[in-house]
């Protein structure tokens, strides 16, 4: 299978590196140098975070490269970057970059409808998000060497990366419990190839990392986030919308490692000051919402 | 026999799947405690900043310090940039417990990151490892109390001084368990020392 080939094992291999770790947004060199020097394993280098791509509107593209590479400059740690859906050229710019992962990211507008970018062309790993198992799986079909929930972005509320992190467990559990002549019809019912399938109900687990992502924004949100099965967290407007977003996150790391230790979470959530505002996702009508973009 | 893992960031869960393979007991390491139940310890990759300020923040670094000097510890890529005397290119501290002179990301970036034969000067069977270098240091320089146990063409890969091991490379991420069968054997002649030597004592 594929995943022996030299080449998955080192984009796989990266994402491990990654566990355990939280992934900061930053817009600036700056804002990079706070999420290194709080501990953070890796940064996404954006022009906005998505709090501010929700409130800007428009059409949402990859960031300008003259952004990414300062960002390069500034920290060691391994940088992102989003490219839209399904827009490969976007993704062989950003590999022409020398970014350590790319992000197929819901979070920008999309560029093509029914096709994700073929991901095994490159030699630079992606990760995508999901909502569910049948769509983690389909991205893996297509080269993703991690996933991540959708969540909804930019909301600072944890509601939607709950269900997708719930919705990818459940249904890993479920797939153990199923006998060979089940995994066809399974794989039917998921859309996805029958190999990955049992892959899960052999291991009862993704054969990539699985992080979460959309909506983290305090320190028990990224302990909630690795209690139901997150290896890693992704923290996207969270930090730098708060008040305070080098002691937020710090915050964030210390909870992401010792997510069991309430003591510590407690310790280290104390006067954060103001999160980030958030928004209830009642109030975002349905054509607005980032977590429907790709399938 | 327990060997701890220090789980604080980065790949344990695979250095601990090969540990089980190998039926030794593994205990994850967050706490400073926890190093006490150890007979030796694993530093995994990861990002070697994250590893240096999480040390800092929960006071595990003096402990791990003072582990280094007592028991072996086995570290690769990150674990092995944290065990170095020096790194050449790194904001942050190093525990010192291995005389060699590191370059952090010295092969560039991910896209760099490659997979080499590795070939061992150590253990029965010689054949080459599959060396997994991800986004990895590079060996500049080996003090004379380092020996290099393993090569990439002229390059070291794989050192120690006899109570430290240190790759650059990721031996957790292949199903060959000789580097970490090696690692278990240098608790093991570590045990046995100790025991002599409190036998000596009666």
């Amino acid at each position: 299978m594929w995943f022996d080939s030299p080449d998955y094992k080192v984009k796989v291999g990266l994402a491990e590196m990654l566990k355990g770790g939280v992934i900061m947004d930053v817009t600036t060199p700056d804002q990079a140098r706070i999420a290194e020097d709080a501990g953070a394993v890796a940064v996404m280098a954006l022009e906005r975070i998505p709090a501010d791509i929700r409130a800007h509107g428009g059409v949402a593209r990859m960031s300008d490269p003259k952004v990414i590479r300062a960002i390069q400059e500034a920290v060691s740690i391994p940088v992102m970057a989003k490219c839209r859906i399904g827009h490969f050229a976007e993704a062989q710019v950003l590999e022409a970059l020398g970014v350590d992962f790319i992000d197929e990211s819901e979070v920008l507008t999309p560029a093509d409808e029914e096709h994700h970018i073929d991901k095994w062309k490159f030699k630079v790993p992606f990760v995508c998000g999901c909502r569910d198992l049948g769509e983690a799986l389909r991205r893996i079909a297509e080269g993703a060497a991690m996933i991540r929930t959708k969540g909804e972005a930019g909301t600072g509320n944890i509601v939607e990366a709950v269900r997708h992190m719930r919705a990818v467990q459940r249904e890993i559990r479920r797939i153990t419990t199923l006998g060979d002549e089940e995994l066809v019809a399974e794989a039917k019912r998921l859309g996805a190839p029958v190999e990955l399938v049992r892959y899960v109900r052999d291991h009862g687990r993704l054969p990539v990392p699985n992080f979460a992502a959309g909506g983290v924004a305090t320190p028990a949100d990224a302990s909630l986030m690795m209690q139901l099965g997150a290896e890693s967290v992704f923290v996207g407007s969270g930090i730098f919308k708060s008040e305070n977003p080098a002691a937020r996150a710090r915050a964030i790391v210390l909870a992401t490692t010792h997510y069991m230790d309430f003591d510590l979470i407690a310790r280290v959530s104390e006067g954060l000051g103001e999160a980030m505002r958030g928004l209830d996702l009642r109030e975002i009508p349905e054509e607005q919402r980032m977590a429907g973009r790709g399938w | 026999m327990r060997i701890g893992i220090l789980a604080l960031q980065g790949d344990f869960e695979r250095h601990e799947a090969a540990l089980r393979r190998l039926d030794v007991d593994t205990v994850l390491v967050r706490k400073p405690a926890q190093l006490q139940d150890c007979d030796g310890l694993i530093l995994p990759g990861g990002e070697s900043t994250t590893f240096v300020h999480l040390m800092r923040e929960t006071e595990l670094w003096e402990p791990l310090k003072s582990f280094c000097d007592r028991r072996p510890v086995f570290g690769t890529c990150a674990g092995l940039i944290v065990l170095a005397t020096e790194v050449v290119n790194q904001r942050v501290d190093t525990l010192g417990a291995i005389d060699i002179t590191v370059r952090r990301n010295a092969y560039g970036r991910q896209r760099e990151s490659f997979v080499a034969d590795v070939e061992l000067t150590v253990g029965q069977d010689r054949r080459p490892f599959e060396g997994v270098f991800i986004r990895a240091p590079r060996i500049l320089r080996v003090g004379s109390s380092t020996t290099v146990l393993g090569t990439r063409g002229e390059e070291p890969v794989l050192v120690s001084n006899g109570q430290i091991l240190a790759a650059t490379f990721h031996p957790e991420l292949t199903d060959d368990l000789r580097i970490h069968s090696l690692f278990v054997d240098m608790v093991r002649g570590w045990l046995a020392g100790r025991d002599r030597a409190a036998l000596g004592k009666e």
